[in-house]
């Protein structure tokens, strides 16, 4: 596991460090990395998420508390994704998803949209071109939700670096942009319904075969049939949901995938979600992990 | 949480911890893995102890609340809980008349729709007698609730009883709908459009297949965690979901705690 040598936190910009000062900060890094890595070890002994999703609420409240430019709190919200990525990556966490942007966002300002789009396409391309992040922890990224909305810059960059990182076999990050969970379970609906045209296609045609072909396409659609053909099949469900700021609605996220998740809000804004929230988030959910996981046993008993 | 689970847990897990270390340095590597394991269990302790402290305050608010002595949690704007939800362990359910107590100091605080939702169906065959003689609106009386209170609140006091079928499967239903009017309507075999549903149309499929219903606008979750057990996902976009705690222990003040936070909530709706 390669160790993070620097640490990440977003009121920091290394490159404005003074040289004098480096020396120092290393020695205190180092030192915060040890401790960090002693805590991670207690924790470890208890069970460990293998998925954590966030939803990341309280930017434009940040900016307004800090008297700064609005965009400039989804700047140091991107940081804080930067560096739970990496402190998820420490605990072993596998699976991480993000909603950065909901259909529902769309409504908002056209200046605002754009000013989002545009960091959205700027992060993207950044990542494309220096990819010591996303080697450091391996990561393979994925883009959940309905690109076609995006404007053709940002989807673009974003096919590529899905393409550029599929091959990855670390931490996975999942990107909902722009994402909805009744679009995303209609979108499956459609997918099904495409597949049995096609098979009913393949059955009129005479190809196939004939009584196989005939079970599969007029068969009930079954909730396993929905599972394959949403955009986060092959993915575990979500053992947390962290919905910062303290809001306590899910505000259409992963409203299929977390029958058994723990619901998490803390308070604190999401540029402000540091690795002592993270460490808080995983405690409660040892302490509800013995509940969750005898009742998605049992769940899976009756299936 | 449960304690009891915890600890259990606790004990199942340190066998397997004892089993797996490597054979050329078992005894380190069992010296560290105790040591961690006490430093883990001390601060699950601390937390408990915590935990234990805040729950007292917390108690002594919810009766404070409840004798009214709390100022700001005399008069309640419940303008906007249009349906309130409530999400109940299925173990706990089977206590019945935890579940009467709780919808009838519901409808005394002016609650007009509850949706009952455990996970099993528990509470759809507890309630279900009740729910087929309540057709003509008498709901209130077979609940069991007590004369004192005014007979029009409880005459409009409607309730749901869901249970997890309803929730993916209930989707699955509608999806199955949606694709079979899709391929016997069209069948020409080939050149057929693809399908283009939107969420206006499953939306009107969930509610073709029974599974449809207003969508709550709080939900209180009664069990040992906050989870929402599998909750009907088409109705769940928006709520604003609180937990109670175990259904056992349910207050007064703590309920009435709960709609007060709910009505100083601000949604932006994605704005």
């Amino acid at each position: 596991m390669a160790g993070s040598r620097l640490s990440f936190s977003p009121s920091v910009d290394l490159k404005k460090e003074k040289p004098d000062e480096m020396v120092t900060s290393g020695v205190l890094a180092s030192l915060q990395n040890f401790l960090r890595k002693c805590l991670i070890a207690v924790l470890s002994y208890g069970p460990m998420p293998r998925h954590i999703a966030f939803i990341m609420d309280g930017n434009r409240r940040y900016a307004k508390f800090r008297s700064i430019q609005q965009g400039a709190g989804h700047r140091v919200g991107f940081s804080a994704l930067i560096a739970n990525l990496l402190y998820c990556y420490e605990m072993g966490v596998k699976y991480i998803t993000v909603y950065a942007f909901s259909i529902d966002n769309f409504k908002r300002d056209p200046s605002e949209v754009q000013s989002l789009m545009q960091l959205m396409e700027e992060k993207i391309n950044e990542l494309l071109e220096n990819r010591s992040v996303i080697n450091k922890v391996n990561c393979k990224i994925n883009f959940w939700g309905n690109l076609d909305l995006l404007c053709e810059p940002v989807r673009v960059a974003a096919q590529k670096l899905m393409a550029s990182t599929a091959g990855n076999t670390g931490i996975v990050l999942s990107v909902c942009m722009p994402y909805n969970s009744t679009s995303e379970i209609v979108n499956a609906v459609n997918e099904v319904c495409s597949e049995r045209r096609e098979m009913l296609q393949r059955e009129h045609a005479g190809y196939g075969n004939g009584h196989a072909a005939k079970n599969g396409a007029h068969s009930e659609i079954s909730v396993a049939d929905l599972d394959q053909h949403m955009y986060s099949a092959g993915c575990p469900d979500p053992d947390i949901v962290i919905r910062t700021s303290g809001e306590t609605r899910l505000s259409n996220f992963l409203l299929w995938q977390t029958t058994f998740s723990h619901l998490q809000n803390p308070d604190p804004l999401w540029p402000e979600f540091s690795f002592r929230h993270l460490v808080w988030s995983i405690l409660q959910y040892q302490r509800a992990y013995p509940y969750l996981e005898q009742n998605r046993n049992l769940a899976k008993k009756q299936m | 949480m449960d304690s009891k689970a915890m600890e259990a847990f606790v004990a199942s897990q340190a066998p397997i911890f004892l089993n797996q270390a490597p054979p050329h340095m078992s005894r380190p590597w069992i010296i560290l893995k105790l040591i961690l394991g006490l430093l883990w269990g001390i601060i699950h302790l601390a937390i408990s102890l915590f935990n234990l402290w805040s729950l007292l305050i917390y108690n002594l608010e919810c009766y404070l609340i409840s004798s009214g002595l709390l100022w700001k949690y005399r008069y309640l704007n419940l303008d906007r809980l249009k349906s309130l939800a409530i999400v109940v362990d299925s173990k706990e359910a089977k206590n019945t008349m935890k579940i009467r107590q709780l919808l009838c100091w519901l409808s005394t605080m002016g609650v007009k729709y509850i949706c009952l939702y455990d996970i099993e169906g528990v509470l759809k065959k507890s309630f279900e007698p009740a729910m087929k003689g309540s057709r003509d609106g008498k709901a209130g009386e077979y609940l069991g609730i007590g004369a004192s209170i005014s007979h029009s609140s409880h005459k409009d006091l409607v309730v749901e009883c869901i249970s997890g079928s309803d929730g993916k499967e209930g989707i699955a239903k509608a999806a199955n709908l949606l694709c079979s009017t899709y391929l016997n309507g069209d069948t020409h075999g080939n050149g057929k459009r693809e399908p283009a549903f939107t969420e206006a149309d499953m939306a009107s499929s969930l509610k073709a297949v029974g599974c449809g219903g207003p969508e709550p606008d709080l939900l209180l979750m009664y069990g040992p965690a906050r989870c929402h057990l599998g909750f009907p996902a088409w109705r769940l976009r928006y709520t604003e979901i609180m937990h109670m705690g175990p259904l056992k222990s349910m207050k007064y003040g703590a309920i009435v705690k709960a709609l007060y936070n709910f009505s100083k909530k601000y949604q932006n709706y994605g704005k």
